[in-house]
């Protein structure tokens, strides 16, 4: 098979790799660039483990080509704290115990941030429909709904 | 396998038409992927479609609405002419997957998917949609109901595309909607299905309608006979009795761990009623 060359920004650095066409952006992700925060479950779009904001949309990166990538910005769980200072939902999800094996914490936290980039506000009801796409096999989800919540207050009053 | 992103509609066209081997179109990639992981399809040729010019856009023209065929199903809800017009089509497209199902697939993917549970099927059947063929003998417009032919596989030759889906301006109180039922609340595929699309005259009388039913056969239903119920009345209790009745009648489902056939059936008719009810007050009925 012949390598597909991609040139993509990825957490705002530009980057460019040499993938096999069949070569998912997860696995480009993980086994070229070494950005293992995004988890491989399923592998088939269910679990959300993956997930990844690709041009402003949340997507399962293990449905999404390496090849796709080429001039799009995608954004990983790597790119979210600064430095040491932790994104408002990585510390609410400490606070509120939202995680214990944290498989799925990458993605639920990607996926909690694209849903309050898009509503700032949401219900409860609106928190669990957004974050349905990602599952938990710990934690249940209750705690995960609060920190989602107070990370929302948080991020409003900042 | 290759991949190939071409940047017009008669490249893409041109290297379906001479691929010696299987070869898949890309657009979502939501149904694709899993197939090829699930080694029900193992492509040598990938055509990405997306960079194709006017397939990532919704476009409102003097006829209406043309929904290139690799806008993801998120962005028909922000798009709130669209929205508006055809609010039933774009609840359908909202159904499918999780949040982040709806950020890659498509309409156009889940029609050509061709599985009589697709969601947006349905309601594109009932607003009259045409989709936009692409092929090696130039384009032609059919109405999207002749695209799927059984589950798993549809009327396109090969090299075809489908580029576009089609809606119509809307004429004045007229109104659309769809439902499904599920055992959950969400993130499932359908049990049985249903579309309806209504036009009303001034004093509130239905003087057009279409009514599809998904996942209650091998293909979408489009249900002539429950059409002629609801023209020429309001849907009061008795007219959408015989709409439940005649949908119930139309079904042709399979018994599966999902559903059987009675219980199909009988939810076929539910669903009619309920769905005709919505699209009767969208359309401004009272």
């Amino acid at each position: 098979m012949a390598g597909v060359a991609v040139s993509t920004t990825i957490n705002g650095d530009h980057v460019e790799y040499l993938c096999q066409p069949d070569e998912t952006l997860l696995e480009v992700l993980r086994d070229r660039l070494g950005l293992t925060g995004a988890k491989e479950g399923c592998g088939t779009g269910d679990c959300g483990a993956c997930s990844v904001i690709l041009d402003n949309r949340l997507v399962c990166s293990c449905l999404v080509l390496g090849a796709e990538a080429e001039g799009r910005q995608v954004e990983t769980i790597e790119g979210m704290a600064h430095g040491d200072q932790l994104h408002p939902l990585q510390q609410k999800f400490l606070e509120h115990a939202a995680l214990q094996c944290g498989i799925c914490t990458p993605g639920f936290l990607i996926a909690a941030k694209d849903l309050l980039a898009k509503n700032p506000s949401p219900t409860e009801e609106e928190i669990r429909f957004g974050l349905a796409g990602n599952l938990c096999r710990c934690t249940g989800y209750d705690k995960i709904v609060r920190a989602v919540q107070d990370a929302a207050n948080v991020m409003k009053g900042a | 396998m290759r991949y190939i992103r071409p940047l017009s509609i008669e490249d893409a066209v041109g290297e379906l038409a001479k691929a010696v081997g299987p070869a898949a179109i890309l657009a979502g990639g939501s149904d694709l992927l899993v197939r090829m992981k699930g080694g029900f399809i193992e492509p040598e040729l990938i055509v990405d479609i997306k960079a194709i010019n006017g397939l990532s856009d919704i476009q409102e023209t003097a006829d209406g609405f043309r929904i290139g065929a690799a806008v993801p199903c998120a962005v028909l809800g922000e798009n709130a002419a669209l929205k508006k017009a055809w609010p039933g089509v774009v609840e359908a497209a909202k159904l499918i997957g999780s949040k982040q199902v709806q950020g890659r697939c498509t309409i156009v993917g889940n029609l050509c998917n061709a599985s009589p549970a697709a969601d947006s099927v349905p309601a594109l059947v009932a607003a009259g949609a045409k989709a936009v063929v692409a092929g090696p003998n130039g384009k032609r417009t059919i109405a999207v109901e002749a695209v799927p032919t059984g589950p798993g596989r549809t009327s396109l030759a090969k090299g075809e595309i489908v580029e576009a889906i089609l809606l119509d301006k809307r004429p004045p109180h007229a109104g659309d909607a769809y439902q499904r039922f599920i055992p959950r609340t969400e993130m499932d595929i359908a049990v049985v299905s249903a579309g309806v699309n209504l036009t009303l005259d001034e004093a509130g009388i239905i003087k057009a309608a279409r009514v599809a039913l998904g996942a209650a056969a091998p293909t979408v239903l489009l249900v002539e006979e429950a059409a002629q119920v609801l023209v020429g009345s309001k849907p009061d209790e008795q007219t959408l009795e015989r709409l439940a009745k005649v949908c119930s009648g139309a079904c042709r489902p399979i018994d599966d761990k999902r559903g059987t056939i009675e219980f199909r059936r009988k939810v076929a008719g539910v669903l009619a009623k309920r769905v005709a009810a919505t699209a009767y007050e969208r359309a401004g009925g009272k």
